[in-house]
């Protein structure tokens, strides 16, 4: 159980996804993730061992450590990781859920379902519409909630993003004030700020998902009311058909990402 | 046989679970196990190494170790989450055995009894809660408060008078602990959201058969009611077993509408 996991996760989320989602996942794995794990954790790897102070007096390097680093970084990250991946699967579980309902329907022969088998409904590709898209957008929202919070626990427990490359300490057991030097502190920073210019990032293509969701949706509304204005004679599904065999030559010729033109 | 492994286990076991079944899965493995391995194991990697006693006295560190960690926090969340994850086994296990007997019963005798799988499900998450419940408390015992100390105070032989020993990254610990006990917490919930669910839901079929008017027609038309509802069960449970329904409804087209049909009626059993 570890990063490949979460991997396989998400990945099955990717299909779903609108483009700029796919970009995120992208650089969340890339820049991130294998980031975390290929570099950062070494980096990290002996920063305690080699965090050392200037006294003899034993528990004072334990004392300081743990007042200086409530919690590394390498940890903040993972849990910021995992955190911003999971509102994904809140996406794939309704998706799963809107599967097995059309599903059942097929089994019951209900009247309304155009597929000739279980494989269609299968292969089907999803649109981001009614409740689905409620769910997708309030999973982008929890992503930039997410997001936010970690970078402002960073700054928080580390009054900015740059490590010192000593700290004075005089908690008890240290006598007097004591230096404590920092293990590269330096490459610390490099990453440090690599993974919050990756952050931002992703962020901001949150952000510009949400509106590329909002826009989508207010043109479409808009659409909508000007078919009806246009032609007042015709009945609502007259209406969703001529939609339905628009839509339809126009999935022949671009790959679906989940939303109608 | 790691994670992974009992991942892979888990995830077929889960086709018999209800929605909140799933949601409990998915919470076990990103929340529990996946911050077990990334995150805990790494920040608990040097407890023995790090825990350092203000003596120079040889023996003194780890008797004082053994004395205040006598099982270290991510042994017991490794044990909790097998426990915990283990009913949903025994339960695929007694599916499997029940669905052996079902296809003797059938082919010696020509009907089947139907599963009480129902009944299964609420004694799987009832011990899932047991053993949460029991882990909680065994931590609350072994270390009160549920915080880690920065420093203990040691007096156990071979260590002269009374030792300061010094605990390796203690807010990170106690960081770390309360994020799984808060996910224990939430699967805590989830276990009882899912046996209120499933009594509900047992309580609202006994009603509904009680209710159904085909029933009160004779008992005759009930009982052939109940014995079609009972062996589309059996069909369907030899059917998951040997191959999927799908591939059942393509070969005899004819009898996909009308197993339709007397599923729909069963909705009714």
């Amino acid at each position: 159980m570890d990063w490949s996991t979460l991997h396989t996760f998400i990945g099955g989320v990717n299909k779903h996804s609108t483009s700029i989602g796919k970009v995120w996942i992208t650089v969340l794995f890339i820049f991130r993730v294998m980031i975390l794990v290929v570099a950062a954790e070494e980096v990290w790897g002996d920063e305690q061992e080699d965090f050392v102070c200037n006294t003899l007096q034993p528990g004072c390097k334990n004392v300081c450590y743990d007042h200086f680093f409530p919690v590394s970084h390498i940890r903040l990250w993972a849990l910021q990781l995992i955190f911003v991946s999971t509102p994904a699967l809140l996406v794939a579980m309704h998706v799963t859920y809107n599967r097995h309902e059309k599903e059942r329907q097929f089994r019951k022969g209900e009247k309304g379902i155009e597929y000739k088998d279980l494989e269609e409904i299968k292969k089907q590709k999803v649109r981001i519409e009614g409740s689905l898209w409620w769910t997708y957008t309030s999973s982008i929202f929890f992503r930039i909630i997410f997001e936010a919070s970690f970078m402002y626990v960073f700054y928080f427990l580390y009054n900015g993003y740059n490590l010192p490359w000593v700290v004075k300490c005089s908690i008890d057991p240290c006598p007097n004030i004591v230096d404590c030097f920092i293990s590269r502190p330096t490459e610390k920073s490099v990453f440090t700020i690599f993974m919050i210019a990756a952050s931002v990032i992703c962020m901001l293509l949150n952000v510009a998902e949400l509106c590329y969701l909002l826009m989508k949706l207010c043109f479409r509304r808009s659409r909508r009311a000007q078919v009806q204005r246009n032609h007042p004679n015709h009945t609502i599904k007259e209406s969703k058909q001529n939609e339905m065999n628009e839509l339809i030559s126009d999935s022949g010729q671009n790959a679906i990402t989940g939303f109608p033109s | 046989m790691n994670w992974t492994g009992l991942y892979a286990l888990l995830s077929g076991v889960n086709r018999h679970s209800t929605a909140i079944g799933r949601v409990w899965l998915s919470v076990i493995f990103i929340f529990r196990i996946m911050v077990l391995v990334v995150a805990a194991e790494s920040v608990w990697g040097d407890e023995k190494s790090s825990f350092v006693c203000n003596t120079l006295q040889p023996g003194c560190n780890s008797v004082c170790y053994d004395q205040f960690f006598p099982i270290s926090h991510v042994r017991l969340w490794s044990l909790q989450l097998i426990l915990v994850s283990t009913p949903a086994l025994l339960v695929a296990m007694h599916v499997a055995h029940q669905q052996h007997m079902e296809k003797k019963l059938l082919r010696l005798e020509g009907h089947g009894d139907p599963l009480h799988l129902e009944e299964v499900k609420r004694h799987k998450v009832l011990f899932r809660l047991l053993f949460e419940a029991v882990f909680m408390y065994v931590f609350y015992l072994l270390y009160p408060g549920y915080a880690m100390v920065r420093l203990v105070k040691c007096d156990s032989y071979p260590c002269p008078n009374v030792v300061d020993c010094f605990v390796s990254r203690p807010t990170e610990k106690t960081v770390f602990t309360v994020f799984m006990l808060a996910a224990s917490g939430i699967c805590i919930v989830l276990n009882v959201a899912e046996v209120v669910y499933l009594i509900i839901r047992a309580c609202a079929r006994r009603a509904q058969r009680r209710s159904n008017p085909s029933s009160r027609k004779g008992s005759g038309f009930g009982h052939r009611l109940s014995h079609e509802c009972k062996q589309n069960e059996i069909n369907k449970l030899l059917s998951d077993q040997d191959g999927s329904l799908k591939d059942i409804l393509r070969r005899s087209p004819g009898t996909g509408a009308g197993l339709a049909e007397k599923s729909d009626r069963c909705s009714a059993c």
